[in-house]
């Protein structure tokens, strides 16, 4: 009996366990047996050691994509989280039409890719765009957006903070799990709304945080339909996202080997970076499971 | 502006807290209009530049109202390109993912939710870390296998790996049937059913909610997806509606008429919007059983 369970078991695991094995974990070790040798989908790859690798961190456009994903992740993921939260305690509150409310700002997400590019692409438009209309209008000249070395990564900072629905209603879930009573209790012994919420919502929201950050962080870095169609990498270079640069080189320049070393340097750099965000968690997130634990 | 009815209030409470409260909820209120309003910018700016006679494009200020609205540049753009083939393309990618990803992520998580055997756990847990993995590490080798294989230029490299399941969605129906009571299984094993009977006529049935979670997301990722269809469909007549809709813009037809493109661009969320407006309380769902369990 126990024997024809496991057998069942298998059976059921293994179109999971073949996906994996198949679109995964292999690509993985091939990508890496790859970074370590010049191919070009013409022939055998042939044996180079370090050589990519070298020659990556010699490239000053490499340092250049490395440069612009860290600016991006840095500046968009905090900005995203904090306004989704914000948006989320706004949107947790008694009020009519809160459920349309809810839909207008998660709309943007479920329309994400290609044709939210070309319409944000036509509203940074210098001249006939509507954001730089908006912009004169309390009397500010806008900059030309996304033909401007300066001005075309904000451009697409801002696009991203248009698609916070997601978040917000992760968040928006977490705060519902928190317990009513808490609040009243904080009210009766006299805390204010600022109180209440550094005390109670951000320390009960806070695994909501973790797991916000660390799918923000992932996802920063392999930015790149939004760069891929808005600027195509450019104004000189200065929206170059890793992603677009690992593109480039693998199905502009064929340079397959290399640009499977582009995709482990962003592996190790995720890598990294999770077990950061992981390793730091105990000192921001707060666990305690009676006070989760009631849902309403 | 009062939002809540206060007939039936006692007039003391009105006067204190319950007035206080009124004032509050109309602040949020306005703050949330306001911010809906900003939030819908894009898309009025989209529909009022889909509807516009070319010559109002670049007034200024801008006209917001297209009057009288065009309804020729939506047939115009849509002819202009071989729309109807993108959207055939788009069309047959989105079934056959959709379902592939409901028979094979039901079926796999079946399996990690109530099948006991060894290795289980570890296998289920190696599987939940691949969603962390970026999506590049993959990639190259995954592009060789297809080429390998032939697909290039072919819709199976879009669609085949549907089938040998999802670790998000594997994840997301696990947590569920983790909820449903054995009773109902043990029952029907005394009854003589074996798992594959059991996974069929109990579990499928009950998790339909969630099944249409799952089909939602997957349509809409399938959809909207870039890169897949980018590097592996090179043909014009093999495109998706996503990514001959980057092509329009650098078309000398199209590229310069900004009514036209727009008129594409709302031309081609309309499926992504109908769903998403059909099918609301899914998309919620499935944001708040990841949110919380995660």
């Amino acid at each position: 009996m126990r024997r024809r369970e496991a057998i069942d078991a298998y059976v059921f695991m293994m179109p999971a366990i073949l996906g994996m094995i198949i679109f995964v974990l292999g690509p993985m070790v091939v990508s890496l047996y790859l970074s370590f040798t010049e191919y070009d989908l013409l022939g055998a790859g042939e044996w180079i050691g370090l050589q990519n690798y070298r020659e990556l961190f010699a490239d000053s456009l490499f340092w250049k994509s490395l440069r612009v994903s860290a600016i991006y992740s840095v500046v968009s993921v905090p900005a995203q989280l904090v306004l989704a939260l914000m948006l989320a305690i706004l949107l947790n509150q008694k009020m009519r039409g809160v459920y349309i409310f809810r839909s207008i700002f998660y709309l943007p997400t479920v329309i994400s890719g290609v044709g939210v590019a070309m319409l944000w692409r036509w509203m940074f438009n210098p001249e006939y765009g509507i954001i730089n209309n908006l912009l004169a209008k309390i009397g500010i000249a806008g900059p030309t957006w996304l033909s401007s070395e300066q001005w075309a990564l904000p451009a697409l900072i801002i696009t991203s903070l248009w698609g916070i629905g997601g978040t917000m209603l992760i968040y928006l879930a977490g705060l519902q799990g928190i317990p009513q009573a808490l609040y009243e209790a904080a009210e009766i012994d006299g805390a204010g709304a600022i109180g209440r919420f550094r005390f109670i919502t951000l320390p009960l929201i806070s695994h909501v945080t973790f797991f916000n950050l660390l799918l923000g962080v992932i996802g920063a870095l392999q930015v790149f339909t939004e760069a891929f169609v808005m600027t195509g990498g450019g104004p000189n270079n200065s929206t170059l996202f890793l992603a677009v640069y690992l593109y480039r080189n693998a199905f502009d320049y064929l340079k397959m080997g290399y640009a499977s070393a582009v995709a482990w340097v962003m592996f190790a750099i995720v890598m990294v970076l999770t077990l950061l965000v992981f390793k730091s968690s105990p000192f921001w997130t707060y666990y305690n499971d009676e006070a989760q634990g009631s849902k309403p | 502006m009062s939002v809540y009815p206060t007939s039936r209030t006692r007039k003391a409470e009105w006067r204190s807290s319950r007035g206080q409260k009124t004032i509050t909820n109309t602040i949020y209120f306005i703050i949330a209009a306001l911010g809906s309003a900003v939030v819908m910018i894009p898309f009025l700016w989209m529909l009022s530049t889909a509807f516009k006679k070319p010559e109002d494009i670049y007034l200024d200020p801008p006209k917001w109202i297209p009057i009288p609205p065009q309804f020729r540049n939506f047939s115009d753009a849509l002819t202009l390109v071989p729309f109807a083939t993108y959207a055939k393309n788009s069309f047959i990618i989105v079934t056959l993912v959709v379902l592939g990803t409901l028979l094979s992520c039901s079926f796999s998580a079946y399996g990690f939710a109530r099948l006991r055997a060894p290795g289980r756990n570890l296998i289920f847990m190696i599987l939940l870390a691949t969603l962390m993995l970026p999506s590049a590490v993959t990639l190259v080798p995954t592009y060789l296998l297809f080429n390998e294989l032939g697909w290039i230029n072919t819709f199976l490299p879009l669609v085949v790996p549907s089938f040998f399941g999802n670790a998000f969605f594997i994840f997301l129906l696990r947590q569920f049937y983790l909820t449903i009571p054995r009773e109902l299984e043990e029952a029907a094993t005394i009854d003589g059913a074996n798992s594959f009977r059991i996974w069929w006529h109990i579990m499928l049935p009950l998790s339909k909610p969630v099944l249409a979670t799952v089909a939602v997301f997957s349509f809409i990722g399938t959809y909207n997806d870039f890169f897949g269809p980018l590097i592996y469909l090179t043909d014009d007549s093999k495109r998706t509606i996503a990514v001959a809709l980057s092509y329009f813009q650098g078309s000398p037809r199209m590229g310069p008429q900004r009514h036209l493109l727009m008129a594409a661009v709302t031309a081609s969320i309309l499926p992504s919007l109908a769903l998403f407006l059909a099918a609301q309380r899914y998309f919620v769902r499935g944001i708040v059983m990841t949110g919380i369990k995660g």
